[in-house]
């Protein structure tokens, strides 16, 4: 904890580091600030799982492969292991904490943590909509991959809202699932486009009428 | 794995960053998207003691039209951004690159990637590598004489070389002129990993017939190649499959476990016929060629 976090003037010519090299970041993560103090190895799905203890974005295979540590970066889905967190300063973070606030661990004053396990609430009802989909088409069994398909799917939804299936495929080809099958997953996926439609096309309906 | 340790630095203009590149010696990387670079660190197959940061160039980050109905794709431009680009940007004329994107890993690895750092990455079967080699694209770069500008085909030495100096930045391709008429095609065993074998086919068509074209190949050779022997049969009139076989003929692929120098050569033949027809569909010498292959 002694060196200086090194900058773009840190002396070019000096030695390459040897061991523990430590420098100051500021990532906007679910719309918070954190300032993390850590060696510039690593990776972004260490600095939230490790430093935030944002336990919900999983760490699988490392070199980009499974998908497991999804997570959106300015609204697009990112490998959180293939970036190192300072690449990641002055972008706007999101995990799968974010996606049910009230499941988020840090909120709720009456419900923290520990009360939500000792009196879990009614089922659905901490669930977004896309999370609950998952549920009812049962696109996890283990949970391992979970978090990296609501990710994917997130940000993958908010570019094309209305995506066919043809798309749906495509894009969850992106991360591995090994209990599925992957058709609960398009199934899951469509039906939450289907509902965001449907509410999209009732509230402006809705603005019609007014 | 976790990546050896090394000392980050950022980025802030492109002379200061290839200057800074000079200093830092043969030890440093380049970083951008780093969906190559920090896999092969994660696996300490890469341990650079540096790494500069080159993602605060936004300037790097442009897709417009240049003279001649050229196209420039600034180095930061990701993957991603080609694939949505607007029809006004990337007119029917290069409609083959946003197209190619689909190829490209998946869609989490195309939002980070980056079109330079493919190319200076240099990956044998990397699709933006084999484009600019077969579309004649030229590659500008940055050192601390000044910029030059590199014929994609005198670029790649070999498998992840290039003649990029160790204090040179690659700053811009350029394609010189509109491919309306072009196709890339590849085989892997799992749609997103890195292709087997790659083929593109950039096809000249007057009046509806093929007058000829350009044939490259990805994942044959230690660099993309282009395939005159190929070319030759578009330029003499022949067939989609006389050009398929011509390419393979030619090639003399490698063989390793994805595959056997007698598989690859199958591959040739089977992708660049592929590619000739996707390059000519909506064109009459593509009607008559699906005719043909429909009787």
């Amino acid at each position: 904890m002694t060196t200086p976090p090194p900058s773009a003037d840190a002396a070019p010519g000096a030695a390459p580091p040897t061991g523990c090299e430590l420098q100051l970041m500021v990532l906007d993560v679910n719309g918070e600030q954190h300032e993390v103090i850590t060696e510039p190895r690593r990776t972004l799905v260490d600095v939230l799982r490790h430093d935030l203890r944002l336990t919900g974005t999983h760490v699988g295979c490392e070199h980009g492969i499974c998908g497991a540590c999804t997570v959106l970066l300015d609204g697009r889905p990112v490998r959180s292991c293939l970036m190192f967190a300072a690449q990641a300063e002055g972008a706007a973070l999101r995990t799968v904490e974010s996606l049910a606030p009230d499941g988020a661990p840090t909120e709720g004053p009456e419900e923290g943590p520990e009360a939500g396990a000792q009196a879990p609430p009614a089922p659905g009802d901490r669930l977004s909509d896309l999370q609950q989909a998952f549920r009812a088409h049962h696109a996890l069994q283990c949970g391992f991959c979970t978090p990296g398909f609501l990710m994917l799917a997130e940000g993958f939804l908010a570019e094309r809202p209305d995506p066919d299936e043809a798309e749906i495929r495509e894009v969850v080809a992106a991360n591995l699932c090994r209990c599925t099958g992957y058709q609960p997953l398009v199934a899951a996926i469509a039906q939450c486009a289907a509902a965001r439609r449907a509410a999209r096309e009732n509230r402006s309906a809705q603005r019609k009428e007014l | 794995m976790k990546p050896a340790p090394f000392r980050y630095h950022r980025a802030r203009d492109v002379h200061g960053t290839t200057r800074l590149l000079a200093e830092l010696g043969e030890d440093a990387k380049v970083i951008a998207g780093g969906q190559s670079l920090v896999a092969m660190m994660n696996f300490r197959l890469a341990r650079p003691a540096h790494l500069v940061d080159i993602a605060p160039l936004r300037e790097l980050d442009r897709l417009g039209t240049g003279p001649g109905g050229a196209l420039r794709i600034g180095a930061l431009t990701t993957h991603h951004t080609v694939e949505t680009a607007p029809d006004a940007v990337l007119g029917a004329g290069f409609a083959v690159l946003r197209r190619a994107m689909g190829w490209i890993g998946h869609l989490p690895i195309r939002t980070r990637g980056t079109v330079g750092g493919s190319l200076a990455h240099a990956d044998a079967t990397a699709e933006w590598c084999l484009l600019a080699v077969t579309l004649g694209a030229e590659l500008v770069a940055t050192g601390p004489d000044g910029e030059r500008r590199i014929p994609a085909g005198e670029f790649f030495l070999g498998p992840y070389t290039s003649v990029l100096g160790p204090a040179e930045l690659l700053t811009e391709v350029v394609f010189p002129r509109p491919a309306p008429h072009a196709a890339l095609t590849e085989f892997a065993e799992r749609k997103g990993d890195f292709a087997i074998v790659s083929a593109v086919v950039d096809l000249d068509i007057e009046a509806g017939g093929v007058r000829g074209g350009r044939v490259g190949l990805g994942g044959v050779a230690p660099v993309p190649v282009r395939v005159p022997e190929a070319e030759a049969v578009l330029a003499a009139g022949g067939s989609f499959a006389a050009c398929a076989a011509a390419a393979a003929a030619a090639a003399d692929p490698p063989g390793d476990a994805n595959g056997s120098a007698a598989y690859r050569r199958a591959l040739v033949r089977s992708l660049v016929e592929r590619a000739c027809t996707e390059a000519a569909a909506g064109t009459a010498a593509g009607n008559a060629t699906r005719k043909a292959v429909s009787r």
